[in-house]
């Protein structure tokens, strides 16, 4: 049996700069990526905030101490503006998922778009939160 | 003559092992979340800067719990499987094998911890309510 030669080959994100030229395309799909798998920070932040809640009020104190500080703040922030980023490009893909928006002008608008929409939503988020 | 139809001789052939399921399924949870998760940035962000008891009124009251809850559960899946496209993207063998499993165990800890949250608060106000009558 003829030995399988095993070609060393970079792996798509590594492609780009030396191979690929940076594009909208590929750094939102990168991007939606990122935010996807960074929200498990908010989540664990979130979920350690509920327990302590339901367990002693020194174990409370700390953990709001944190989740209230410009940390918490700072954390939850960055949270949302990945869940919006996240949000609309996951509907992006919901809709490229019907065969429609795939020509390289329309992605290219969708991806700032999500970039726009999504700074416009965390603030929109955290001004109603502000106000309530 | 064959009896297997073509259909029958391909399913399970495929690289996945288990066809679209996973895309499908990342589907639907992505078009749950995205009716959920708006409601719940507002209702999870109206919490914080509460008191102690008022973080435990908040989430024991049924809209705040069920939500809560539902969000944890989707969302949690839905990380798990996007996490594990991620591993098996970059990672192989025992590494990847370790990385899924690890993933998985997290988001099921989480979504246990949120779940056991979720019922004491309940507990906790049902207790305080009959304590006051």
């Amino acid at each position: 049996m003829a030995e399988t030669k095993r070609v060393e080959r970079p792996l798509s994100p590594f492609m780009i700069g030396p191979y690929y030229r940076v594009q909208m395309t590929s750094m939102s799909s990168i991007m939606t990526r990122a935010t996807g798998n960074a929200l498990i920070a908010g989540f664990l932040l979130g979920a350690w905030w509920l327990i302590a809640a339901v367990s002693s009020p020194g174990h409370f104190a700390f953990v709001n101490w944190i989740v209230t500080s410009w940390i918490g703040w700072l954390i939850f922030a960055g949270m949302a503006w990945s869940m919006w980023y996240h949000y609309l490009t996951g509907l992006r893909h919901l809709w490229w998922d019907s065969g429609r928006g795939l020509d390289i002008e329309t992605a290219e608008k969708l991806g700032w778009g999500a970039f726009y929409g999504a700074t416009g939503l965390t603030l929109f988020t955290l001004i109603v939160l502000w106000i309530v | 003559m064959r009896y297997l139809t073509d259909r029958k001789r391909a399913v399970g052939k495929g690289a996945s092992g288990s066809g679209t399921e996973h895309f499908w399924w990342m589907t639907m949870s992505s078009v749950a979340l995205a009716f959920l998760v708006p409601v719940f940035v507002f209702v999870f962000g109206s919490a914080i800067g509460g008191t102690q008891a008022e973080v435990i009124a908040h989430f024991s009251r049924p809209f705040p719990a069920i939500l809560t809850g539902l969000v944890t559960l989707v969302g949690m899946r839905h990380f798990a499987k996007g996490a594990q496209v991620m591993l098996e993207d970059y990672t192989a063998g025992t590494v990847r094998k370790a990385l899924v499993i690890t993933v998985y165990s997290l988001s099921y800890l989480v979504t246990a911890m949120v779940l056991y949250a979720l019922g004491k608060m309940v507990f906790m106000s049902t207790a305080a309510q009959m304590l006051n009558q």
